[in-house]
């Protein structure tokens, strides 16, 4: 590995070789890179992810004390995300070709194409500095923790993830509207009798929201290790920010904790959708 | 080479060109990508290292938008302009180099998983593509970019291993029901080796797939670079735009206001990720006549 992090540790605290040598013998990091792969292996099979070079502490607590304000941060720009998209989808989607319909769909473009971590320092620049009307980062104030207190600070962190991700929602949703529309049950509807709007309420929209719940489960799946470039430029206390932090640091053991629990995160997360899939939709669970 | 299948070969170019042209998000991205690519080939001539290098910059720091500085200063007194179009040069570079290796994994995996599906080789493919799929990609890209350490190759390498899975399935998903085709069967009755059924009759017909993904993996390669060097990822000593918005973030340019330095690096990201995506939208059009209509 090219980043020693003994001799990181060393650029901080004065230590003698001998400690130093003492500290990589602690970490195991003077065996052979294969022994290290086999402990590792060893060890997270046993449910231990080992221990952080830089505090000392478990992974595995540094990741769960993380957790909440991920999960707070990634919940709500979720559902924001899902219900913004969702809506602009019905209504562009049904109205195919409308000047809302290709609005909305270059704006998803643009916000599909912008790197997110700019886009919140834009954000920052504009609502934080020039009109100050909320907090320039951080979980909570010094002087206070309370909830509307929280809910201002997450208020720019927020919105810029919903923001990143609104477009695939959006784009989902429209081609399900689209395909929709052209079933036959859509044309007996009509041929009820049924108003437009009534159509559109009672027999598009519930049939074609269906992919919109595998793709808000698969999201959050995603999103706990997508969100490490807002959660540092916001300097949001999650796990997204423990990794940028493990990052700075070359703290492995934290950074490879972090990449397992993502990806098991992503996989539960495809699994659940799989599972409710069936539940929500008749048509699969027959088969 | 015959010159009848140059003239045919010609032929069906002018044709796709004529069908092309008539795709008016596909124009507006080729012409986005135009000028972006002018700008990274003229960057050489129009910028002196001199004067983007920290030590020499000629200008003042931190000066606004003027018309002798038409996008500014940054803290040392660097061009804004200038450095755009350097960036333009490494940010173009390394995405389209990424994008090279993901395409060129992708489509070796999908072609050999799609061939030998149902044989223990396409097993196992399909098996490590779909794997690549379901990982968080980009938690996989920083960590890989951590321990392999910052360098412009490396970040090549980094976006190339994390994004060809998607290619390589819809190559497979292609290749799967070309192997049933006729002349397929023909090709091994008359001897052919798989390698060459491979080489001389599959990869053309999966071929428009792959260079219409590939489009748009440029988009992403991009934006995964600009994340990467906005995490400090990025090679130091190179100037690419996330690398610029990055320099721009740490020096405090937020709560400065410097919004000449911090905003325009981000709008030529967008433009060009955006003129990838209208391209490879439109490519998929083109080559695919189901998808053609309004």
């Amino acid at each position: 590995m090219p980043g020693d992090p003994i001799a990181l540790l060393a650029r901080s605290q004065r230590l003698s070789p001998e400690a130093l040598e003492l500290q990589r013998v602690a970490f195991g990091l003077d065996q052979p890179l294969i022994t290290q792969f086999g402990v590792y292996v060893r060890e997270t099979i046993s449910g231990n992810l080992g221990v952080s070079l830089i505090s000392g502490l478990p992974v595995w607590e540094l990741i769960l004390s993380r957790m909440w304000p991920t999960l707070l941060l990634v919940g709500i720009g979720t559902i924001l995300a899902a219900g913004i998209g969702v809506l602009a989808g019905i209504r562009g989607g049904w109205r195919r070709g409308s000047r809302f319909d290709s609005g909305s769909l270059y704006t998803s473009m643009v916000l599909y194409s912008t790197p997110e971590g700019w886009l919140g320092m834009l954000l920052l620049i504009l609502f934080a500095g020039l009109l100050g009307w909320f907090p320039a980062g951080g979980y909570s104030s010094s002087t206070s923790s309370g909830t509307t207190d929280v809910a201002m600070h997450l208020a720019l962190p927020v919105l810029a993830l919903a923001l990143g991700y609104v477009g695939q929602f959006l784009i989902v949703m429209r081609s399900s509207m689209m395909e929709v529309k052209a079933q036959p049950y859509i044309d007996l509807a009509r041929a009820k009798g049924l108003t437009d709007p009534d159509v559109r309420r009672r027999h598009a929209v519930p049939n074609a929201i269906l992919p919109i719940f595998t793709l808000v489960v698969i999201s959050v799946g995603f999103i706990l290790g997508g969100a490490i470039v807002i959660e540092t430029v916001f300097s949001w206390p999650g796990i997204g920010l423990l990794t940028y932090e493990a990052i700075q640091t070359l703290d492995y053991p934290v950074l490879q904790g972090v990449f397992l629990i993502s990806s098991a995160a992503v996989i539960f997360a495809s699994l659940v959708a799989d599972v409710t899939y069936g539940l929500l939709d008749p048509r699969v669970g027959a088969t | 080479m015959t010159s009848l299948t140059w003239a045919r070969r010609r032929r069906s170019l002018g044709e796709f060109w004529r069908i092309f042209r008539r795709n008016k998000r596909g124009m507006i991205g080729l012409a986005i990508l135009a000028f972006f690519t002018l700008a990274a080939l003229l960057a050489p001539l129009l910028v002196d290292s001199d004067d983007i290098d920290p030590a020499f910059a000629p200008g003042q720091p931190t000066q606004p938008p003027s018309a002798a500085v038409p996008l500014g200063t940054d803290l040392f007194g660097r061009s804004v302009v200038q450095l755009l179009l350097v960036g333009a040069r490494v940010s173009l570079t390394v995405g389209v180099l990424a994008t090279l290796g993901a395409v060129i994994i992708g489509a070796a995996m999908g072609i050999l998983a799609g061939y030998y599906a149902g044989r223990p080789l396409g097993t196992v493919l399909t098996a490590l593509t779909d794997w690549f799929l379901v990982i968080p990609w980009l938690v996989l890209a920083i960590v890989l970019a951590a321990i392999l350490g910052p360098t412009l190759l490396n970040v090549i390498v980094v976006i190339a291993v994390t994004s060809w899975a998607l290619t390589a399935r819809l190559v497979r998903a292609q290749t799967l029901s070309v192997r049933e085709q006729p002349f397929i069967e023909r090709a091994r009755a008359l001897g052919a080796t798989n390698a060459r059924i491979l080489g001389k009759y599959v990869l053309p017909e999966v071929s428009p797939i792959i260079i219409a993904q590939g489009v748009l993996t440029v988009a992403i390669a991009i934006l995964s670079e600009t994340t990467l060097s906005l995490l400090g990822l990025g090679d130091p000593t190179s100037m690419s735009w996330g690398r610029i918005i990055e320099e721009a973030f740490v020096s405090g340019a937020m709560s400065n206001g410097y919004w000449w330095w911090i905003i325009p690096p981000g709008v030529c990201v967008i433009l060009v990720t955006l003129s990838f995506t209208l391209l490879g939208y439109a490519l998929e059009e083109t080559l695919d006549p189901r998808l053609r209509q309004g």
